[in-house]
């Protein structure tokens, strides 16, 4: 057991890895009485494509998420009713990137992390409960296609990406989980959910060696090898289609621009590289800016507009976000004064404002034992130590600033999907 | 972690938490007005309105730099209502100062920015400015109207504009979209003046300062703070009996019915023992192991979600459940069922076990939580109470079968509200 001390954020994280490859972080937080545990696989949304042993495998969309749903089932009942009875508060989600099991509670946390490890390593399918699931999770997606919100987001990825597996919804369609079966199940939680592919992050006020031992107890499986992925041919850094447009259900156009990046392989440069991103965005569109304040002046957006920087497997994309009457006038305004940043420079008492801003919401995040666990998981897989997030701010120059925004709002590179009101709204 | 009370302005009360668990550190401002219908469309404007604007910081992208300039400092309007009082103010959450270098007096400025928000607003011919006061208008009017969106939302604020028609608790808490609609920036400027002299206020924080530093830092921040006499305090009128059950049933478009009840907690009111009725509601429908749930819920598949809560201040319980449109009498039937059952004492050690148990899990929550903690002794602070959360916990670990009971016998039906759809004739 590795103890690591960051003196500057108060904090400390035990690290350890079984000898099985589980890797185990546990940050103790003295004096709280809730206790979090975070337990996921380095499997998502986009990892359809695999490799085992030189071997390539392809799977439907929306496996990642079936199993998710389908884990909570076990040889007695139901996992979430049992964690539930005991007094937890457990969720599960399916990113692009991860599946996630967690709960938070106050009591009995070594029984319900001994519940948590169990049923999320040993599967437990037959194919009426694979079935009935499909039923479901169809019902899921159906709701999902009304969902304007949803639809914004995803057409920006069909948009911006050619070949990722993103541009699908991470559930899948009906027709790909259709085909889902029992076996398909069994084969991708025996490659995705070994121990070497996942990590359990925990925090609490509590014991690191027995939580340790809790999960050396429970994980008896053996290390198993690193799938290799595949995220399709390698993308350009314009859109695939300028724009996409549909009409839906909504009282005022939704609309979601954005521009792809290439994503470092170390995963040092990509942490730096993701603070950095959301710092320029704000610079550029935050609500202390003044292309911000024009565009709200001029009723073009309203308080739930927002830019930032994102993650996906194999990628990464800036973004700018909103309802709008005139989605194709917020765009012009944006990119015109991305072009002045990049002629002119960046203010640089915005962006001193900002980044202490940044700072304390980085340091805020750590009050959060579901953000911590999540950042302190995305940080194994990926190869960067969040905890040290301070020391990347300093980093971070002004003209790498000014080069981002320059980059990630110029004309050429965005692409935008707007849901339009239906016809008969208008 | 106790909590310090200490009136440090004449009707101010200061209420402080020293910790050091939390990077974040937590204050909020309340004042304290009674809930009616002529003013709480003001009263719940203002905040909004003020948060708009100060005089030093003047539009929205001054206030978002200096906000920035605090380290991303967040200051949010509040509206909330602990029994019929009406409280509105600001929630400030910002960083705790040990952790940024150099820097010593984050607290002082950010509250310093808090008291010049509340205090010392942008003003124009002495009045808050027009489109401010249009503009936040037209979302708190948005905010009523979305009420209906959400059904389960919707049933429980017309169970209580139902059962308390005649009582001030059957006022929503942002008031109306007509009243909304009618404010005049002079009107919401004259009653602003009034309220911010006129009001008993509550004040909280959690971080790791002493009382000391906090209560120096708001004296500073609140000087100009203009104090008279209170003409009327707020309070909450409890009613202890009942009559007969009044019932309801109103169409509208929906695909699930939802039927709600409305209850008075009776003769115990009139020395009411907070943690026997914390714990009275867990074993009754709060929670996973409760009756409703095990019984309505899991055993008899009566209805899609059930549960039941407490309004301590007034002294009344709801009942809320999703049900099929044609179970409305099974599922009543059984609802008063549990409750008789509770009454007759039919509960098992591990009923009464496994009640405690949520109620103790969601205090421990609460203690890991500024927010919770700032609700918490609001409410104290408005029932006059100085017991803490810890020994409020520690109450609800004692309280036995008998005490539970108790409060089962005391509790009569006042209200029962069902929504269903247009289509078929009810079953009534």
């Amino acid at each position: 057991m590795k103890l690591i001390e960051y003196e500057k954020i108060g904090e400390k994280v035990y690290h350890h890895v079984l000898d099985n490859k589980l890797n185990i972080y546990v940050l103790p937080k003295r004096g709280f009485n809730k206790y979090f545990a975070f337990f996921a696989t380095n499997y998502g949304g986009c990892d359809r494509r695999f490799a085992l042993g030189g071997k390539w495998v392809d799977t439907p969309a929306g496996v990642a998420h079936f199993l998710e749903h389908k884990m909570f089932d076990t040889e007695e009942g139901n996992a979430l009713m049992q964690l539930s009875l005991n007094g937890a508060s457990p969720n599960a989600y399916t990113s692009t990137g991860i599946t996630a099991y967690h709960f938070e509670c106050a009591d009995n946390f070594y029984d319900n992390l001994r519940i948590l490890l169990s049923f999320v390593s040993i599967p437990y399918f037959t194919p009426e409960s694979v079935e009935k699931e499909q039923g479901i999770i169809a019902q899921e997606i159906l709701m999902g296609e009304d969902n304007p919100t949803r639809a914004v987001y995803q057409n920006l990825l069909r948009a911006l990406y050619a070949h990722n597996p993103v541009r699908d919804p991470i559930a899948g369609t009906v027709e790909s989980i259709a085909e889902i079966t029992a076996d398909t199940l069994y084969d991708c939680h025996k490659v995705f959910y070994n121990p070497s592919n996942m990590v359990l992050c925990v925090a609490g006020d509590l014991d690191a060696q027995k939580v340790i031992d809790t999960a050396r107890e429970i994980i008896v499986q053996e290390a198993g090898e690193l799938p290799q992925r595949d995220y399709g041919e390698p993308e350009t850094l314009y859109p695939n289609k300028k724009k996409y447009e549909v009409n839906m259900e909504v009282a005022a156009p939704l609309f979601r621009m954005g521009s792809k990046f290439e994503q470092p392989d170390n995963g040092e440069e990509y942490f730096r590289f993701l603070l950095l991103g959301n710092l320029a965005c704000a610079v550029l569109a935050g609500t202390s800016s003044p292309l911000y304040a024009r565009m709200y002046a001029k009723g073009l957006i309203n308080n739930r507009f927002g830019a930032g920087f994102s993650y996906v497997p194999g990628g990464m994309y800036a973004c700018a976000v909103g309802e709008s009457r005139e989605p194709l006038q917020v765009m012009d305004e944006i990119t015109a004064e991305a072009d002045r940043i990049s002629r002119e420079g960046v203010d640089v008492q915005l962006f001193e404002r900002l980044k202490k801003a940044s700072i304390g919401n980085y340091l805020r995040d750590f009050d959060d034992m579901e953000n911590i666990t999540a950042y302190l998981a995305d940080g194994h897989f990926k190869g960067y130590d969040p905890m040290k997030g301070l020391d990347y701010y300093d980093k971070i120059s002004i003209d790498e600033i000014q080069r981002f925004i320059s980059d990630a709002f110029n004309p050429e590179r965005l692409a935008i999907s707007i849901v339009w009101p239906n016809e008969a709204d208008n | 972690m106790d909590a310090i009370r200490k009136q440090i302005m004449p009707n101010v009360e200061l209420t402080c938490i020293t910790t050091d668990k939390f990077k974040a550190s937590y204050f909020s401002v309340y004042l304290l007005q009674q809930l009616n219908r002529e003013n709480a469309s003001l009263n719940a404007l203002i905040p909004n309105v003020l948060r708009r604007g100060c005089a030093k910081y003047p539009d929205m992208e001054s206030m978002a730099a200096a906000l920035n300039d605090l380290y991303g400092a967040a200051i949010e309007p509040v509206v909330r209502l602990a029994g019929e009082i009406q409280c509105t103010g600001f929630i400030s959450n910002f960083v705790d100062d040990k952790y940024i270098p150099g820097e010593t007096s984050l607290l002082e400025r950010v509250i310093g920015l808090v008291g010049d928000v509340l205090l010392a607003p942008v003003t124009k011919g002495g009045n808050l400015l027009d489109d401010y006061v249009a503009s936040e208008k037209e979302k708190q009017c948005e905010k009523i109207r979305a009420n209906l969106n959400d059904k389960i939302t919707y049933s429980l604020l017309r169970l209580r504009e139902i059962m308390f028609k005649d009582e001030d608790l059957g006022v929503n808490v942002l008031g109306s979209v007509q009243s909304t609609e009618k404010i005049t920036p002079s009107a919401l400027t004259k009653h602003y003046k009034s309220i911010l002299e006129g009001s008993e206020i509550q004040m909280f924080y959690c971080g790791s300062a002493t009382p000391e530093r906090v209560e120096a830092a708001v004296l500073e921040a609140f000087k100009i703070l203009p104090r008279r006499e209170i003409a009327d305090e707020a309070a909450t009128q409890v009613r202890i009996s009942c009559g007969e059950p009044n019932y309801h049933v109103e169409m509208l478009d929906v695909t699930q019915g939802k039927l709600s009840l409305g209850f008075r907690l009776g003769e115990i009111m009139r020395s009411p023992e907070l943690a026997a009725i914390t714990v009275f509601n867990a074993v009754y429908g709060g929670g996973i192991s409760s009756k409703l749930f095990l019984n309505v819920r899991e055993r008899l598949s009566l209805c899609y979600y059930t549960s039941s809560m407490i309004d301590r201040h007034k002294g009344v319980m709801y009942v809320i459940s999703g049900i099929d449109f044609n179970k409305y009498d099974e599922a009543l039937g059984e609802i008063l069922t549990q409750l008789e059952a509770v009454k007759r004492g039919e509960i098992s050690p591990e009923e009464l076990d496994g009640a405690k148990k949520v109620v103790s899990s969601s205090l421990k929550a609460a203690l890991d939580s500024a927010a919770s903690m700032d609700a918490f002794y609001l409410g104290q602070a408005v029932d006059g109470l100085d017991y803490g959360l810890e020994e409020y916990a520690a109450l609800t670990e004692k309280v036995t079968k008998e005490e539970v009971e108790k409060i089962a016998r005391s509790v009569c039906l006042d209200t029962v509200y069902f929504l269903r759809n247009k289509q078929e004739v009810p079953q009534i």
